[in-house]
């Protein structure tokens, strides 16, 4: 069976200055499943968002292909793409929900945006369809008439969701959605993306630097580490047995309240390698890897299957 | 051992006028922090944690009014100095670290010379030297290439970096008083680990108090000394970290400790605060502003609230805790 969105060597360069090139993402390859919640996790800066846009063709990537039920959307420009078909199949919820509404659309306007322009919908028919949204994300009609300054933070992120979802995407990426809420809010979010998941079956690729809700909210995790994915497997297994040392590093890096539970810490020292014209022969983690060994230095590992569904690239995975 | 407190913020009260009335957003605040202490300040978004920081630094927006209270650092009321005095001692002695990184710096001049700025500015370095020390504070934020990243507009780098170059900034001058707004919010866990510790050395180092402002309970749990818990403008209840996080005592502390994602194997068991912050601008507030959202309520909770000393540093402002 083809899988909803299939991601092969996918790669994004961008130049900064005297011919020097920044590998944001870097040859990746994965693929998302219908109805998978994927989670995407990884230090700050090494290419999650990027990844993101170049699948939502936000941004044109430097090579690489990406499949959407087996249709190519890597050829099509980021600017062509806006007025194409295929625009609804993929919506985004956007990191900051405050900062990505537009402050002169009230969440009526803002919900209705998507509609009218992928759907064609108006009128009384373009009317109730937002109405219905705004009732399946939980915000009060009587705040459709609100413009972004006047509601809270978890107002806006259900503003945010139902425009997401407003054309019936089938695969929904999520950009820290909740970074900016509390935890309370964050509660009734993340219960209502689950729901929402049940009852349209659409796919999530869910970026997030909460480790706990990653765990809670994902079927499988990919994580990334200077522009390439380090490892990936289901998400139970990869947090209870993390085969990459830097997925390592990151889980024992959970804050952690009960000090009984804070043993076997693994703290990084060394300095992070450079995503600027990155030496091909070395591992991306070599420095500041624990473990480091000579060949690390000399062979980039290749990502491979280390066990049933789960892949890491570390020569001693 | 005797702790001395580097800042005392007592009896704090703030309003804000606005077109619909008078909002108070603080009422009668205190809490101290000791030299080398981190204390968390936590709460929901809109419980004014942001404010208490905004008074304390004298950068409180012109339509709010401190109506009571003293912050005494250094011998010195930060709330009664002149603002050149204030202006003195902030970047130097008092640093803050804000809560949106991106609006914070200069969109039109390299990051590196936004450092070196800081720097020079405060005696932190000659203006020859100043290049390679913001080098070296980009190397203890852990960004990636630092010789090269100086040379980076903001708009070039992550949001993740934008906030670590906004934590170089603030520590670059050794403040005796740091306050982070939600300082590693964006960042992930690795990153953040290395920016706790870098606050942890400084203020073992260099006896740095530092105000936390956070979310994030267990974060607040595995770095600070102490949490302040802070609900509608009222300090609900203070405690040494780990005591808190084993037995809140305040029914509020309770229902956000049950908020947050932990060990929990299942979003269902989660349970999100219900009802919301009241409407603070009401003439009728009640004596506990919590109240209308609180499951052990008493007939008792309508009188003014009592401020209970239930331990070794913990105090309770509740008439029913658990
Ligand atoms: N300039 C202002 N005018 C009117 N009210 C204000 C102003 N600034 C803050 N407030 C109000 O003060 C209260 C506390 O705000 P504050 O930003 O300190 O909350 P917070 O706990 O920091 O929340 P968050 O976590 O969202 O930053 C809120 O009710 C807010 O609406
Ligand atoms: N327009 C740009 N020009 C140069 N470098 C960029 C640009 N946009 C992003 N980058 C770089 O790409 C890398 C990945 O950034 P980003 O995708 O934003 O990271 P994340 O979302 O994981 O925090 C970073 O090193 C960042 O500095
Ligand atoms: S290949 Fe070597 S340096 Fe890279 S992660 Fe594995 S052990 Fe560490
Ligand atoms: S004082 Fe009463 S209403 Fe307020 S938190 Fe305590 S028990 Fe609840
Ligand atoms: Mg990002
Ligand atoms: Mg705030």
């Amino acid at each position: 069976m083809t899988p909803l969105l299939d991601i092969a060597e996918l790669a994004k360069r961008f130049e900064v200055g005297n011919k020097r090139l920044l590998y944001a993402v870097d040859e990746v390859t994965f693929a998302i499943g219908r109805g998978e919640t994927v989670g995407l996790v990884g230090e700050s800066g090494c290419g999650k968002s990027t990844l993101v846009r170049l699948i939502n063709r936000l941004l044109d990537p430097t090579s690489g292909s990406i499949r959407l039920a087996g249709t190519e959307l890597a050829d099509m420009r980021a600017r062509a793409f806006a007025g194409n078909a295929n625009r609804a199949r993929i919506q985004m919820v956007f990191q900051d929900a405050g900062d990505s509404l537009n402050p002169r659309y009230t969440a009526a306007d803002a919900i209705a945006d998507p509609i009218r322009r992928l759907k064609k919908m108006s009128g009384a028919s373009l009317k109730s369809r937002v109405e219905a949204l705004a009732d399946m994300t939980g915000l009060p009609r009587e705040l459709l008439s609100r413009f972004p300054h006047q509601l809270s933070g978890g107002q806006k992120a259900r503003v945010g969701i139902a425009r997401a979802i407003a054309v019936e995407p089938e695969l929904l990426i999520l950009d820290e959605p909740t970074a900016a809420l509390d935890v309370s809010v964050q509660v009734v979010i993340l219960k209502l993306l689950q729901q929402l998941k049940r009852e349209l079956g659409m796919s999530y690729l869910f970026v997030s630097h909460d480790l706990n809700v990653v765990r809670l909210l994902c079927d499988r995790v990919l994580v990334m580490y200077l522009g390439k994915i380090v490892e990936s497997g289901p998400a139970a297994e990869l947090f209870a047995d993390p085969r990459h040392p830097y997925t390592r590093a990151l889980i024992s890096a959970i804050p952690q309240a009960d000090p009984d539970k804070r043993v076997g810490r693994l703290r990084l020292s060394g300095e992070p390698r450079s995503p600027i014209d990155p030496d091909p022969t070395v591992c991306r983690f070599y420095g500041r890897c624990p473990r480091g060994e000579p060949r690390c230095s000399a062979e980039m590992p290749v990502l491979r299957t280390v066990a049933s569904a789960r892949q890491a690239a570390c020569h001693f995975a | 051992m005797t702790a001395v407190p580097a800042l005392a913020v007592e009896d704090l009260s703030v309003e804000f006028r606005t077109r619909s009335g008078t909002v108070k957003v603080l009422d009668h605040v205190g809490f101290s922090v000791d030299k080398g202490e981190t204390v968390a300040l936590v709460g929901e978004s809109g419980s004014g944690k942001s404010v208490t920081a905004f008074a304390v630094m004298g950068i409180l927006d012109p339509a709010g009014r401190v109506t009571s209270g003293r912050a005494l650092f250094g011998g010195a009321d930060l709330l009664a100095l002149s603002e050149h005095d204030l202006a003195e001692q902030r970047g130097r002695e008092l640093s803050m670290i804000f809560q949106n990184p991106r609006t914070a710096l200069n969109p039109i001049r390299k990051v590196g010379q936004q450092i070196a700025d800081v720097l020079v500015r405060h005696g932190g370095a000659t203006r020859p030297d100043a290049p390679r020390a913001a080098v070296e504070m980009l190397k203890r934020v852990r960004i990636p290439d630092p010789e090269r990243r100086v040379e980076a507009y903001p708009f070039e780098l992550s949001g993740g970096m934008c906030q670590r170059i906004m934590i170089a900034i603030a520590l670059a001058c050794r403040p005796a008083l740091l306050i982070a707004d939600e300082p590693t919010t964006g960042l992930d866990v690795t990153t953040q680990a290395v920016i706790m510790d870098l606050i942890g050395e400084l203020a073992h180092e260099s006896g740095m108090a530092t105000i936390f402002i956070t979310h994030d309970l267990a974060l607040a749990a595995e770095y600070c000394d102490r949490i302040v818990v802070m609900h509608a403008g009222h300090i609900v209840e203070a405690a040494p970290a780990r005591e808190l996080f084993a037995h809140p005592r305040h029914p509020y502390s309770a229902k956000l400790l049950a908020a947050t994602p932990g060990e929990t194997v299942s979003l269902a068991e989660l349970a999100s605060i219900p009802g919301g912050l009241p409407d603070l601008r009401r003439p009728d507030l009640p004596a506990c502003r919590y109240s209308d959202r609180c499951e052990r309520r008493l007939d008792d909770c309508a009188r003014p609230l009592p401020h209970r000393v239930i331990g070794e540093r913990h105090t309770v402002s509740c008439w029913n805790p658990l």
